[in-house]
């Protein structure tokens, strides 16, 4: 919690320290930094968070603050402001703009503006002292591009790596999957922010404040897509979460058992490093884990497959596997699926979590107070040839965290009718 | 080559003879081979990389192109790439020459216009907002020769009446034009700015990856559909007379839906409740589903808990909106003595009435364990029999005069083997396993 506090303190002491300048030497280019405010307000407003709640999407209001820290010209005419003007400029911007979104407490706005803030305060530190000072006077050209590129490149960087550390913290996931997986939205969406964040400086300094709105469309236009992307996808899962919910219905096993084992897998996952698609695969085999009980002509008593001889625990995986390839989903979400039973040595990574998870689960369902700890103690000793040592002592390394931090761990919300945190919370 | 008829192959060198009238004054004119030649490379591999993947164009090059450059020399920007570009399907030297011409036109068309309204000294001296207008009217253009042509093709080839097709054309075209159109204004403006052609290819990246994030979307929404329609099977697996029922149910509900003027995502919804309205049989034991012979008491109890099953089922789906309700209260009849809750009239969700008319009407039209399919006539007197007291008349009303006007011959994808057969039969395929 300290880092988290330190990233929070520095973030406060650059606001603080940009307000007290920009108030001491009063606003220079008012209609710049009106026009600006504006655009970043607006893309405030629109920003949205994806379905982990984890990362804020906000590209338009992120490349407008990038622009103005980069601003050095208004159509041929050099800017006035400083860098404790952009700062300043862009965190009231981005207040004002995240007011709705704190009203309706949909999402948490202090690490988004932590974040803009640091990163803004970066780029605006790296350009604009040494642009007043006419460093970059003989960059002319194609070559001011580039540098202009080149320091949004670095400012995504430090970006990626405070977006990691912040969630490190708060999550308690390994940082380096999380650092990973950021740098891997960086080539996504990333570019698109950066190279749209260049476009507007340029853009300004060419033809002043027009270029904004004129390119404000495309910028809009790959918002909307993404949206749209995003929803999509949340149905997906919804749908998924459903078919998984038919083995419940069914009687085969009993209810929230689907949901439960696929939160306690994705917590472990994370916790082995699995990040984007793999935690996507890992999370739709674990809630269809079970699917293959569906063919069956004698349900599995209570749907315990863990108990059952190892012959019978494969065939239940290949009807199921067989199954899953039915429904179009991934084809690596089926293999997971069809060798969740086989000794872990032969399996994935995925099918080895699923496997102990579900065991898990399984064992500690009805088994009262002592449950957990007897589970476990049971999984360790079939580590010789069912389970793999690694993944259960993750699965234990999971289920030792203080209840606060695991519970909002997993808010990946299979069902939106489901109550999100409970289910998490075993042992 | 056969296949397409000789009107539409005059029609496309008729195209291509005005394309290339529209090249003839290239060596007259002072033209800027550079940036013509870098436009065109850029549009060629923009297109490799669009195309393949999304099947998409990317007009804000073409447009920074006919923003840039004379006329003639805009018109040869999607040459090469139309040239070079892989043609998956048959006539390929018709294709190829279509996808050549019918762009260079389009871009003269724009390029002319931007000319002629003084847009050229406007880009080079970047003055906004003046630069506006001859733009706007060069996207215009754009996008009306781009339709024309198109659908021009369309009726040549006999697909479509002609204004129809340029009906359709123009609903569709003209926003994400227009957003090209101002990419592609802001290309052109950077590009004769000092900062030149570097900062306009960075205006390409955002269009690009809203391409790449388009096609994802595609992608999982394909995915999306199939575990649907995975659902379905899992209830047609189990329940086996009923193979092909989800989907005519779906079919017969949106017949209903359109019949009663709903909505276009109204529509969509009930086609998913019909789909979906059996879902909870997955929750009854397959022994009880395959019973021959008449049920007990008891039995006739535990398939009557279908509905609550699929409605815990899919409750979690939000898109299904009210699809979920209609899931829930497909068994509850006008006069109030059906399941789960004995709703009566009004009370019973609108949604949930129509999918209750199409389950009766295509229980009764294919053949079951219990009975033998009956005509669509005598299904539609036993609905009309049947309305005020089990079903709304509103709702058989409305799909008695869509049966009279389109016929009942439903699609069926569960159902693939059996559909080759009688294409122009008028019943339905019965519906009977293998």
């Amino acid at each position: 919690m300290t880092v988290l506090r330190l990233i929070h303190g520095a973030a406060a002491l650059v606001a603080a320290g940009s307000l007290a300048v920009t108030l001491w030497t009063g606003l220079h280019d008012r209609g710049v930094a009106l026009a600006f405010g504006v655009l970043i307000a607006v893309g405030e407003l629109t920003r949205w968070s994806d379905e982990q709640g984890q990362r804020q999407a906000a590209p338009l209001g992120a490349a407008g603050a990038l622009a103005y820290a980069l601003l050095g010209a208004d159509a041929g005419r050099p800017g006035q402001h400083g860098a404790a003007q952009v700062v300043t400029v862009v965190l009231v911007a981005t207040v004002l703009g995240a007011v709705p979104h704190v009203w309706s407490g949909r999402s948490s706005t202090v690490d988004h503006l932590t974040r803009r803030t640091l990163t803004v305060g970066f780029a605006a530190v790296c350009f604009q002292p040494l642009y007043s000072q006419g460093v970059f006077a003989h960059w002319v050209g194609p070559a001011y591009a580039l540098l202009l590129l080149t320091l949004l490149a670095l400012t995504s960087l430090c970006g990626a790596v405070l977006a990691a550390a912040l969630a490190h913290c708060r999550t308690r996931w390994p940082f380096g999957p999380l650092l990973r997986e950021e740098l891997r939205g960086l080539l996504g969406i990333g570019s698109a922010i950066c190279a749209t964040g260049a476009v507007m400086a340029l853009a300004v300094a060419v033809v002043g404040l027009w270029a904004l709105p004129v390119f404000c469309p495309p910028m809009l236009l790959v918002q909307l897509s993404l949206r749209r992307y995003a929803a999509v996808r949340a149905t997906y899962r919804q749908t998924i979460a459903s078919l998984a919910r038919a083995t419940e219905i069914a009687g085969c096993t009993p209810a929230g058992h689907a949901h439960r084992v696929a939160a306690l897998s994705l917590a472990v996952g994370r916790d082995l490093g699995l990040t984007g698609p793999g935690l996507t695969v890992l999370e739709y085999a674990a809630l269809m884990h079970d699917i293959g009980q569906l063919s069956l002509v004698d349900p599995v008593p209570a749907g315990a497959t863990a108990a059952l001889p190892a012959a019978e625990q494969r065939r239940i995986a290949l009807l199921g596997g067989a199954v899953v390839r039915q429904t179009g989903v991934d084809a690596a979400v089926a293999v997971v699926v069809e060798r969740q039973a086989d000794p872990y040595r032969e399996q994935p990574l995925a099918a080895r979590i699923v496997r102990a998870v579900n065991a898990y689960e399984e064992k500690t369902r009805d088994a009262g107070p002592e449950g957990p700890l007897r589970a476990l103690e049971e999984l360790r000793l079939g580590t010789a040839g069912d389970y793999a040592p690694e993944v259960v002592e993750s699965l234990a390394r999971v289920l030792a965290r203080p209840p606060g931090v695991r519970e909002r761990v997993p808010v990946r919300r299979t069902g939106l009718s489901d109550p999100a945190p409970g289910w998490v919370t075993h042992g | 080559m056969d296949a397409v008829p000789a009107r539409a192959r005059g029609y496309v060198a008729v195209v291509a003879l005005s394309a290339v009238l529209c090249l003839l004054p290239l060596p007259a004119t002072h033209t800027p081979w550079g940036a013509s030649a870098l436009l065109a490379a850029l549009y060629a591999a923009c297109e490799h990389a669009v195309r393949r993947r999304f099947g998409g164009t990317f007009h804000p090059v073409l447009l920074a192109g006919a923003f840039l450059l004379p006329p003639a020399a805009a018109a040869l920007v999607p040459v090469p790439a139309a040239l070079l570009s892989p043609v998956e399907h048959r006539p390929v030297l018709l294709r190829r020459v279509w996808r050549a011409a019918q762009p260079a036109l389009a871009v003269w068309a724009a390029a002319r216009t931007h000319c002629a309204l003084g847009g050229e000294d406007a880009v080079v001296g970047s003055d906004f907002p003046s630069v506006l207008l001859p733009a706007g009217a060069a996207v215009l253009a754009f996008c009306l020769v781009l339709t024309a042509l198109d659908g021009g093709l369309r009726a040549a080839a006999g697909l479509l009446p002609l204004r129809r097709a340029w009906r359709e054309q123009l609903a569709r075209t003209p926003a994400p034009v227009a957003v090209h159109g101002l990419a592609g204004l802001m290309m052109a403006v950077l590009w004769r700015s000092p900062y030149g052609p570097v900062a306009a290819l960075l205006v390409l990246l955002p269009m690009g990856v809203s391409w790449w994030v388009f096609a994802l979307y595609h992608r999982e929404r394909a995915a999306h559909q199939a575990t649907i329609r995975a659902l379905v099977q899992a209830v047609d697996i189990k329940d086996g007379y009923t193979r092909g029922h989800s989907e005519r149910v779906g079919h017969a509900s949106v017949l209903i839906a359109r019949e009663l003027g709903m909505d276009d995502d109204r529509v969509e919804v009930l086609r998913f409740a019909g789909i979906l309205h059996d879902v909870g049989k997955l929750g009854v034991p397959t022994r009880l589903l395959r019973k021959e012979g008449p049920l007990t008491p008891q039995e006739r109890r535990i398939i009557e808990l279908h509905p609550e099953y699929g409605h815990e089922m899919v409750r979690g789906i939000s898109f299904l909106g009210e699809a979920r309700a209609a899931i829930l209260h497909h068994h509850e009849r006008l006069d109030g003595s059906g399941y789960p809750y004995g709703l009566a009239g009004g009370q019973i969700p609108e949604c949930a009435r129509i999918v209750a008319v199409a389950d009766a009407f295509d229980a009764m039209t294919s053949t079951r364990c219990y009975s033998r399919a009956r005509p669509v006539e005598a299904a539609v007197a036993e609905l009309e029999r049947c309305a005020g007291a089990h079903f709304d008349p509103r709702m058989v009303g409305a799909l008695v005069r869509a049966l009279r006007r389109s016929g009942w011959h439903p699609a069926v994808t569960a159902d693939e083997p059996a559909y080759g057969t009688p294409p122009a039969e008028r019943t339905p395929s019965t519906g009977a396993p293998r």
